[in-house]
């Protein structure tokens, strides 16, 4: 059936359609056409935020959570180009986003008009794809494009600019649109072929490791990871994007790997003689120095991407799909192989460097609080089934090693890209998809006083997110950085927010959340249980912890991960350092 | 490194070229020569570009490419396998004295004279990069005025299209 209506109408219709229920945005001049019929809908919750880029962060919060496509809004020029950041976060973490932009009428492109930017060719780089739609019969097909290119293959955000003519004018619509993508047929079969020699290099193999990325999770393949790890009792590293999709609790698991990973984690990896890999993208600050990186191993390396396959370290094994079917074929295809590897020597060694290195971190001055212990209390106390959202720094380290993570996808973070000021509005967007779930973000006080203007959004939409602001008064991060090899030279880093400007409590109460401030280690678990009561409105409780505490164990950028330091100037010991 | 000649069929649509060039300069990836023109389809361009890269790095940006939505295929075209040109227009300085000579050279190279001015001729020449790089060579010593040169354009040799798979998927979504 068609029916007549504008542009405008039809965008509304087709993200009805396509199952939106929650997007986030700002309206504007080239996008007002937009608003008018959204004002209407029934369906489509639009939340008003208050800065674009909280828009796009939420998107991701939403899509993370849900595992469906987050949906954000602004109008063309700044509006457009307040989004650039979430975008290009969206597109290194391959987190499934939808932006529409309004555009200046298409008459007026190309002539510099108010408030135009060319956010298509903008955004090309950091988005898998993007369309500038001038025709009002293109409208819903395009959303439906949008929305196929963003949720299938590897995702990734899409861009959808859309000229204030064509909304304006009339067209017909009908659903459903019949998409023109010719050209994009994402590989989600592996080959089978692959698939065994996979399965035969494991059961040859004396030192293996699954080193498990954020892939695995998109997938929805940590029932099917578990299964296969404990059929092969080899060996799990999750990276900072796969923190959750193995049990931390579970023996097979070694820790995080890479410039922050545990000992155990970034060892299985330099001594494995084979590295199943699986979702990941062998990332510089997994594999620190990519010409010593795991010396002696044969690689497996399954991605939906084929590009990730052999971009950084070239796989022996190139196994291109989705990883719920990679390792669902893998596990009948190791039940297939007669001989199974032993691992008892391999074991011995990794049990062992996990009793001898676990990670720790030095006590507080006397009287200050640990920013560490903040989240080892966090996580007794709030527990795996809630969502810990972070933004970017030592925190974000902190949260990483210190919360224990059970569960799949409860970890969200900027992990590629390392947008400072993500997790406030991601975890709004994250607490919008699980309204039942306890929301954390846990934020630094630089990165929360990027983006917690977003506190004003939570409050009047009734998105009651706890806020854990580790407050060391510095860019912590940076500050270490400087520490260890700018001669203690702290430049520009002392943020001064322990004088309380601002005062985090204060800032929390002018946007209507309740604010807590800790300096203690005697009242965190008090405040921490105080905020778990809260839940009609936002807490943000201010951490005041002290300003010297490092991120360890560490591999300095550049260098081997055989030179991991556990401390300063403290390398652990090996097994077989002189074979 | 080793030059490679990619043929890259893309959907027929505004922002194409732009997509596909940002690519290579986004991924460091330096281009030697482009061409892009129609095909026998409207609703395909071809785009002809030749880069010096290893092979590890080609396999890269081969599949970047093929992640763009909107290319279609990518074919490498062996030297050996394939009809590969360029087209020049040069702008020649040749007056009485020298035209004559000029215009033997022409004739050798099977080049064409396209203009002719008191003090110059203007020579279209089409070939491999081997031959008008000679070409040019010879008319140096005259004095070249302008030279204004094509990107390559290649073709497989034999009877078969390398359209006609993609052909196929664009009628599907049709």
């Amino acid at each position: 059936m068609t029916e007549r209506m504008t542009g405008a109408q039809a965008l509304v219709r087709a993200l009805e359609h396509m199952g939106v229920d929650t997007m986030f945005g700002i309206p504007g001049g080239a996008i007002l056409p937009a608003y008018d019929p959204l004002y209407d809908s029934t369906k489509v919750r639009h939340v008003l935020v208050r800065h674009e880029q909280g828009a796009g962060h939420a998107a991701e919060g939403y899509a993370q959570a849900t595992g469906r496509v987050g949906v954000c809004m602004a109008t063309s020029g700044p509006g457009a180009t307040n989004l650039v950041t979430p975008i290009a976060d969206a597109y290194m973490d391959s987190v499934p986003i939808v932006a529409i932009t309004g555009q200046v009428a298409s008459a007026a492109i190309g002539t510099d008009a108010f408030q135009e930017a060319d956010i298509s060719g903008i955004t090309m780089p950091i988005t898998k794809h993007n369309f500038l739609v001038t025709d009002p019969a293109d409208i819903a097909r395009t959303i439906m494009e949008a929305f196929h290119i963003a949720s299938t293959g590897r995702p990734g955000p899409v861009l959808v600019d859309i000229s204030k003519d064509a909304l304006q004018a009339e067209t017909t619509f009908s659903w459903p649109p019949t998409m023109q993508l010719p050209g994009y047929r994402p590989v989600t079969r592996p080959h089978s072929k692959q698939i065994r020699e996979a399965a035969k290099l494991i059961a040859e193999s004396h030192r293996p490791v699954l080193y498990v990325g954020g892939g695995v999770h998109k997938a929805g393949a940590s029932e099917e990871l578990l299964q296969l790890a404990e059929l092969t009792n080899i060996p799990v590293v999750t990276t900072l994007m796969a923190r959750g999709t193995f049990p931390d609790s579970h023996p097979q698991h070694m820790g995080m790997p890479g410039m922050h990973g545990s000992v155990s984690a970034v060892g299985a990896l330099q001594q494995s003689d084979l590295i199943v890999a699986l979702g990941v993208r062998f990332d510089d600050r997994v594999t620190g120095q990519l010409s010593s990186f795991a010396p002696h191993a044969k690689i497996v390396h399954a991605d939906i991407d084929p590009a990730e396959i052999s971009k950084n370290r070239h796989a022996d094994v190139p196994i291109v799909g989705d990883c719920k079917e990679v390792i669902a074929d893998l596990i009948n295809a190791v039940r297939a192989v007669e001989t199974q590897g032993d691992y008892a020597e391999w074991w011995s060694t990794l049990n062992g460097y996990k009793k001898t290195y676990p990670l720790g971190y030095e006590p507080a001055p006397e009287g200050s609080l640990s920013p560490q212990y903040v989240m080892e209390r966090l996580s007794s106390i709030v527990g795996p089934d809630a969502y810990y959202v972070a933004g970017v720094g030592q925190h974000q380290m902190w949260a990483s090693q210190f919360i224990d993570y059970e569960n799949p996808g409860t970890f969200i973070n900027s992990g590629g890209l390392g947008t400072m000021g993500f997790a406030v509005p991601a975890a709004m967007g994250a607490k919008m998809g699980r309204p039942d779930a306890t929301v954390w973000a846990i934020d630094g006080d630089g990165c929360f006083q990027m983006t917690n203007q977003e506190l004003a959004t939570c409050t009047l939409e009734g998105v009651p997110i706890k806020i854990a602001v580790i407050n060391n008064g510095n860019l912590g991060m940076v500050r270490q950085w400087q520490t260890l090899f700018y001669e203690e030279r702290y430049s520009n880093v002392d943020l001064q927010t322990t004088r309380r400007i601002p005062d985090f409590v204060k800032l929390a109460e002018a946007y209507g959340c309740v604010g807590l401030r800790c300096e203690r280690p005697e009242d965190v678990d008090a405040v921490i249980k105080k905020a778990m009561e809260i839940n009609d409105v936002p807490v943000v409780v201010d951490f005041v912890v002290h300003k010297d505490a490092m991120v360890w164990p560490m591999v300095a950028a550049g260098t081997s991960n055989d030179d991991i330091q556990i401390a300063r100037d403290m390398a652990p010991r090996w097994e077989n350092e002189d074979e | 490194m080793s030059r490679h000649t990619l043929s890259v069929l893309v959907e027929n649509k505004p922002g194409v070229l732009a997509r596909v060039s940002a690519l290579f300069s986004r991924r460091g990836f330096n281009i030697d020569s482009l061409a892009v023109g129609q095909t026998e389809h409207d609703d395909i361009s071809r785009i002809t570009i030749v880069v010096s890269v290893e092979e590890l790095p080609l396999e890269q940006v081969t599949k970047q490419l093929n992640k763009l939505v909107n290319v279609l295929k990518i074919v490498e075209l062996d030297p050996g396998q394939s009809v590969q040109r360029e087209l020049m227009l040069i702008k020649v300085r040749a007056d009485a004295e020298t035209r004559s000579h000029v215009l033997e050279l022409v004739q050798l190279f099977r080049a064409r004279c396209v203009d002719v001015a008191a003090d110059a001729v203007t020579i279209e020449v089409t070939g491999t990069s081997d031959k008008l790089e000679a070409f040019v060579k010879v008319l140096e010593p005259f004095g070249i005025k302008e030279l204004v040169q094509s990107g390559l354009v290649a073709i497989g040799r034999g009877a078969r299209s390398i359209t006609d798979r993609s052909l196929r998927a664009l009628d599907r979504t049709a």
